[in-house]
């Protein structure tokens, strides 16, 4: 590795770097790649191209529609079977990969163990797969009695027309259960952006309020976007139950469809990971009036931060108290291992590709360890995502977004809670701020170079430019990187750590840092022989 | 051996004709091969009196993996080996995928080995190329030529037009060729002359000119080709003289497809719209 750049005074304007990126670039794909590279500043509102289609022959982050929609969404909910309808290898890669926990209770189902699927053979493709799905269904329901089956279609069923839709509504009434398909083919959407917005609908059409629940608490909220990877929900939901918030669904870390059904009678939506489960938080407040806010419990600051605002939402001295009493403690805990690390890594530079939130999110982290973010961006978020939610009216809608069902939402007379709807009002008449997300560019610093769907070529030449100190992306990065001598953290399955949510995940997350950034070992990933060349001899030739 | 792939709009008449022709051949002392192309499974009824196949895929998915060639090629009338690719019903899976398996799995048994001394294939495919599947039997290494089934309606034509199209990509990246086109007639008005010109247009020719005869509709009743049926009869004749046409034919060519308006302008000429 060459030597390092000092950025104290500032990060140097990438502009330069960005050219000699898109010169690689045929003529079209430099115009359009120069649209998804902006040098940040955050005094103006600048536009970044996001959501857009990968360009052919690029090597891309992203994934498919079915694994945003299986693998992402609905992946972590341990009570439903969740059936790939397609060849195997579909279903066991999209199987538990990015590491989501759970935990239920004595005796609760928990079917995330199976990987269950279709297994489509030639002969399917050609004679149609819907009997075969049926038996399928049959066979898992016989096997485990589960209270819910969802389908979830591969890029074949889309090809071949098996109706999936009509294969649930008829095995639901044979069988008595709730069942219901997902149309989501891999090729849906751009990326599996397309695949959180089909679960989305799919969930919120078939479950959300098919039952009603007692209130069991005085402060009854779900969290959304939280997918519990390497344990991340027990820590938030540790520090909940400490406060005295009653966690009535997660969507979908440590999560069950039960809940989900009975999540419409929560007083509030906290939403983490805005692009994947944005959706159901709009339509829920549309048909029941819950409103929902933007929270991060990713870093002890964004928790500590989070918390408060949960705490004035719902104005109760005991709570706020409670809850401020946890952060102290917490807190406490939390700097004396942020003191000891501090030192180790301050200065450090950091770069992320990953998600649709967390390359947000994680900056938190590293900003409360003094490791600054020179670029990042992320795999299939959209342009809301970096600008914030004020830009939604003005972004284009493409055939590509269009073809993703708009669910039509109406009120539910009999469950909207007209309390929660004057509720935020008057709060927000005293400035309290509901779905306020601003996005990851307003907050990073001026000349941090933000990269939309960041390819291998665009990643070889940002790592020579800044000479980061650890990479965070997912495991198709991660050795590509590391041969630079660049450490990677995968932020889709944080390898094998976590959690590093609220303020325990933060602790973890602060040794990670100096496992990874404290040591010699990336200095010596080349072979010494390329710098020091251990024999040396010469010829000569005489006449 | 010559391959030769047989298409048409759907209904023109493409099993009825290739099996008569086949009967033609067969009587000329040739060793034919008919593999049918289409889910239906009934292009080679008439040489095998009746619909008695297995199909390919049938047997494939009762079988498995172990299909013999036995399984599922039958001898017909004069020696014609038939075959039928089969498919899913009407409306379900994947006709088109269906044909690639079944075609794939005959060559992979050796369905055109040596031995068999075959002299001619015939595949009959189901009507429009609509997808990849279909257009399977004309891929590199399968048929090298074709010949498209066509009456003087417009739409036969219009089909007929749009098969040269697909023949055309195909031609290009391989050996595949049009060999005509053969006039199963609907008795028309100026029906010979303008498939002869459409042929003409198309840069090919019209083979062979089909009349209309009822007695293709016995024999097909009856599950025979008009050859076994009454060999004697006219039709029968005319059978033999375009099974002759295609054995001695060697113009074959890389159509060239036209434009609608073109066509269309065709039909008014030759009094259609009058």
């Amino acid at each position: 590795m060459p030597n390092k750049k000092n950025y104290t005074n500032g990060l140097p304007d990438p502009s330069e770097l960005k050219e000699e990126i898109l010169k690689k670039y045929p003529r079209k794909v430099a115009k359009k790649r120069a649209k998804a590279m902006i040098v940040n500043d955050p005094s103006e509102g600048q536009e970044i191209m996001a959501n857009v289609r990968t360009i052919p022959g690029i090597i891309t982050q992203r994934g498919c529609t079915y694994a945003g929609c299986k693998g992402v969404v609905l992946g972590p909910t341990r009570d439903i079977i969740n059936i790939t309808h397609g060849p195997i290898g579909c279903g066991f890669y999209s199987w538990l990969t990015r590491r989501n926990q759970t935990k239920p209770a004595e005796g609760e189902d928990n079917y995330m163990p199976y990987a269950f699927s279709t297994d489509m053979q030639d002969e399917n493709i050609v004679f149609g797969g819907e009997q075969k799905l049926k038996t399928a269904i049959r066979e898992a329901f016989e096997i485990f009695k589960p209270s819910a089956i969802s389908i979830f279609s591969t890029c074949p069923v889309g090809l071949i027309g098996d109706d999936v839709h009509a294969v649930a509504r008829e095995m639901k009434a044979e069988l008595g259960i709730n069942i219901f398909g997902f149309s989501c083919e891999g090729y849906r959407g751009v990326s599996q952006s397309a695949g959180h917005h089909i679960a989305n609908n799919g969930i919120f059409k078939h479950v959300v309020g098919n039952t009603d629940r007692e209130r069991t608490g005085k402060f009854q909220v779900n969290l959304m976007g939280e997918y519990n990877i390497g344990g991340d929900a027990f820590e938030i939901e540790r520090i909940f139950e400490e406060c005295g918030i009653t966690l009535l669904s997660t969507y979908s870390g440590n999560s069950t469809v039960e809940s989900f059904a009975y999540s419409h009678t929560a007083d509030l939506n906290m939403v983490m990971c805005h692009r994947s489960i944005n959706y159901i938080a709009e339509m829920m407040e549309e048909k029941y009036g819950v409103p929902w806010i933007k929270v991060n419990f990713i870093g002890a600051e964004s928790t500590a931060k989070s918390l408060r605002k949960l705490a004035d939402y719902f104005g109760d001295d005991e709570l706020k108290a409670k809850v401020e009493e946890v952060i102290e403690r917490e807190m406490a805990k939390v700097k004396k291992v942020a003191e000891e690390v501090k030192p180790k890594v301050e200065g450090k530079l950091a770069m992320m590709f990953v998600g649709g939130s967390r390359a947000h999110h994680y900056q938190d982290l590293f900003k409360e360890l003094g490791i600054r973010t020179v670029s990042a961006g992320y795999e299939f978020a959209h342009r809301d995502d970096y600008e914030g939610r004020e830009v939604i009216p003005n972004i284009k809608i493409d055939a590509d977004t269009r073809n993703i069902e708009d669910l039509e939402v109406t009120k539910d007379e009999e469950h909207f809670r007209d309390d929660l709807v004057t509720k935020k009002a008057k709060l927000e008449k005293e400035g309290y701020t509901f779905k306020d997300y601003q996005g990851m560019m307003p907050e990073m610093s001026k000349n941090a170079l933000v990269v939309d769907d960041v390819n291998h070529w665009e990643t070889e030449k940002l790592i020579e430019f800044y000479k980061p100190d650890i990479f965070c992306a997912g495991i198709k990065e991660k050795y590509v990187v590391q041969k630079y001598g660049v450490p990677l953290k995968q932020l889709h399955s944080y390898d094998y750590g976590g959690p590093y949510a609220a303020f325990g995940g933060a602790v973890n997350f602060y040794k990670e840092m100096e496992r990874m950034l404290a040591t010699n070992i990336w200095k010596l990933v080349d072979a010494p022989w390329k710098h020091e060349p251990e024999i040396v001899g010469s010829i000569s030739i005489e006449a | 051996m010559r391959k030769i792939a047989i298409y048409g709009k759907g209904g023109i008449g493409k099993s009825t004709t290739t099996q008569n022709t086949v009967a033609g051949l067969v009587e000329a002392g040739k060793n034919v091969k008919v593999v049918g192309c289409d889910p239906k499974a009934d292009s080679t009824r008439l040489l095998l009196g009746g619909l008695a196949q297995k199909t390919v895929l049938d047997t494939l998915r009762e079988e498995g993996e172990d299909v013999e060639l036995e399984d599922i090629v039958k001898v017909g009338y004069g020696g014609v080996r038939c075959v039928e690719s089969g498919g899913p019903e009407p409306g379900v899976g994947c006709a088109g995928r269906g044909i690639i398996t079944s075609i794939n799995l005959l060559e992979q048994l050796g369905a055109w080995d040596e031995s068999f001394k075959i002299d001619y294939t015939f595949y009959d495919v189901l009507g429009d190329v609509v997808c990849g599947g279909f257009a399977m039997p004309i891929r590199e290494g399968k048929a090298q030529e074709i010949y498209i089934v066509v009456s003087g309606e417009m739409m036969a034509m219009y089909a007929a037009n749009n098969i040269c199209k697909g023949v055309k990509k195909y031609a290009q990246a391989g050996g595949v060729r049009l060999g005509g086109l053969i006039c199963n007639s609907r008795k028309v008005d100026n029906e010979r002359e303008m498939i002869e010109e459409l042929a003409k247009r198309l840069g090919t020719k019209m083979i062979h000119f089909v009349p209309r005869d009822n007695m293709v509709q016995r024999a097909e009743i009856n599950r025979k080709t008009v050859i076994e049926y009454d060999p004697s009869h006219n039709q029968a004749d005319e059978y033999r003289a375009l099974a002759k046409a295609i054995d001695e034919n060697d113009k074959f060519v890389i159509p060239e497809p036209l434009e609608i308006e073109e066509l269309e302008k065709l039909l008014i000429d030759f009094g259609i719209a009058s």
